[in-house]
């Protein structure tokens, strides 16, 4: 299993989705559901992506997408996409 | 494909009502080490311990990392080193030097704690397990991660009145070595009665003899997410509320055997079980307590709280065994005074004193756990207290504990600090009255009658 969920929660700002596309594309993540809504200026986006065929260990991948939450304001999590589906599927 | 709410649920329980992993805890079997020469067997455990365990931190924070969900210890239990070290300790300090050296591999390896100091001795003791026993006191105060276990009892077997009374003495004696430190010593020592070869919390984790090499073992906790989760049904019957504790453990319990599965497959090593334990820590909203006076009662301790434990505890396991293929340990809610600040509130205002809390642990995992009691009580009153503890254990056919601490220099009303997960504790009144002439009788309490049940 190589696929991943990545979350984004924040003030809303221009240039999000750009940013996050960018490194994503970068590091050849593929994305395969992207979902987003705006509750009270708030940014909300949840993204599924595969990252079969990304270089990247995923470590870094967490670590670095958490880094460019930092840097425009926003929470960034990355997270393999079992915890999930463990938890809400039987 | 998973949905927004999902994603969001799970995140929410994470990052705002403590859902974790609270251990990971690598079972190691040290029977391959005995050795009748003390410097070999310690030499043997050190390399064995630090060889296996070599990677179980990093591992830990790896799957923490990628799955978004903290795993916040990684530990150790070993053999109960009275076994192991039967054939080299003539003395207990010799036993001393394997807790030393038990210290020593668990820094190296960088867990927090390492358990299985231990003597199983429900029925009687070998001259090594009562060495073993005697120097448990200097053992936890020359040491800073070894958690000290002993069994004194169980179903099969009957009590052994002997070990409960120098359990009694070992206790006291602990906690005058550590009195510097609050008599922090004996928040590393377990008193039990049946207990679990496969229980992965501390301090009475070890790795009994039925099991295998090495395992993994993993307990996972979230007071806060059934907290939360029952928020939403105030007022409603029984069956909702038990429905939403079932349903709630199931998800907690899912992410336990995910870590677990983890683990397993990045450290080689055979999986055990998943502990299905609500264990709380001193952090507000990650209480055991909370649960029970949400359930509604105004004040933990009050009528009704021994039947909302019951309901509690079922209702985890009931949700939580569909959700792993092994379960084991204690699994069930954990109530420490010390690590739970609704416990210590209730304490605080009078609503929970130590009678109520031996009623809960006939309901509930484990028995009387981090409550600090005035430091003049006497060991008799503690081996008193020890053997209505495995009295309740022993005829329920349940582990029951007794994890307590006499501060050495404090009374009622003081207020003793243990620092990180172990929290602080009010110091709370012990009836008075002797049962010296009891405990003084010696020999043991035979098992009890296992049909006629009434």
């Amino acid at each position: 299993m190589n696929k991943a969920v990545i979350t984004v929660v924040g003030k809303d700002t221009v240039g999000i989705i750009a940013r996050i596309c960018t490194y994503l594309a970068n590091n050849r993540v593929n994305i395969e559901d992207i979902s987003q809504t705006i509750v009270q200026d708030y940014f909300n986006m949840m993204m599924i992506v595969d990252v079969s065929q990304s270089n990247k260990p995923f470590e870094d991948i967490v670590n670095e997408l958490a880094q460019i939450g930092e840097e425009i304001g926003v929470k960034i999590r990355c997270q393999r996409e079992e915890i999930f589906t463990k938890m809400h599927r039987i | 494909m998973i949905n927004f709410l999902e994603v969001n649920e799970t995140n929410n329980m994470i990052e705002h009502e403590k859902l974790d992993v609270r251990t990971i805890t690598m079972g190691i079997s040290l029977l391959d080490c005995c050795d009748p020469d003390l410097d070999v067997l310690n030499e043997k455990i050190y390399n064995k311990i630090t060889s296996y365990a070599k990677d179980l931190v990093s591992v830990g924070n790896e799957i923490g990392l990628e799955y978004g969900i903290p795993i916040v210890n990684k530990r150790i239990s070993v053999t109960p080193i009275a076994l192991v070290g039967s054939a080299a300790c003539k003395t207990p300090d010799d036993f001393v030097t394997i807790a030393k050296t038990l210290d020593r591999a668990a820094k190296e390896v960088k867990v927090n704690f390492i358990g299985g100091f231990s003597a199983l001795v429900s029925k009687g003791m070998s001259p090594a397990e009562e060495l073993l026993m005697r120097a448990i006191p200097k053992a936890l105060s020359v040491t800073d991660r070894v958690c000290s276990s002993v069994n004194v009892g169980s179903t099969k077997t009957g009590i052994n009145m002997d070990a409960v009374k120098l359990m009694g003495e070992m206790i006291k004696e602990t906690a005058e070595l550590t009195k510097d430190n609050d008599s922090l010593g004996c928040a590393k020592l377990v008193v039990f009665c049946n207990a679990p070869d496969d229980n992965p919390f501390m301090a009475g984790a070890f790795h009994g003899v039925t099991e295998a090499d090495a395992i993994i073992n993993v307990g996972v906790s979230g007071p806060g997410v059934v907290k939360t989760a029952l928020e939403s049904v105030r007022g409603e019957n029984f069956e909702v509320l038990c429905e939403t504790i079932k349903k709630t453990a199931f998800k907690v319990t899912r992410v336990g055997q995910l870590v677990a599965q983890e683990a397993l497959k990045r450290l080689g090593i055979p999986f055990g079980i998943v502990d299905l334990s609500l264990a709380p820590t001193p952090a507000v909203g990650d209480s055991v307590a909370e649960i029970l006076e949400e359930i509604g009662l105004e004040s933990v301790g009050a009528p009704g709280t021994t039947a909302a434990l019951a309901l509690l505890n079922d209702q985890v396991k009931k949700g939580g065994v569909m959700a792993s293929s092994y379960v084991g340990g204690l699994s069930g809610a954990f109530i420490p005074v010390s690590e739970d600040q609704g416990m210590i509130d209730a304490v605080n205002r009078n609503a929970l004193t130590l009678e109520k809390l031996e009623a809960m642990t006939c309901v509930c995992s484990v028995g009387l756990d981090m409550i600090a009691i005035p430091g003049d009580t006497t060991a008799a009153t503690l081996s008193g207290i020890i053997a209505d503890e495995a009295a309740i254990g022993m005829v329920n056919q349940k582990t029951t504990a007794v994890r307590l601490i006499p501060v050495v220099g404090k009374d009622i009303g003081d207020t003793v600090e243990f620092g990180g997960l172990l929290g602080y504790a009010p110091v709370m009144p012990v009836n008075r009255y002797s049962c010296e002439a009891f405990v003084n009788r010696g020999g043991r309490i035979p098992a009890p009658i296992h049909s006629f049940k009434n």
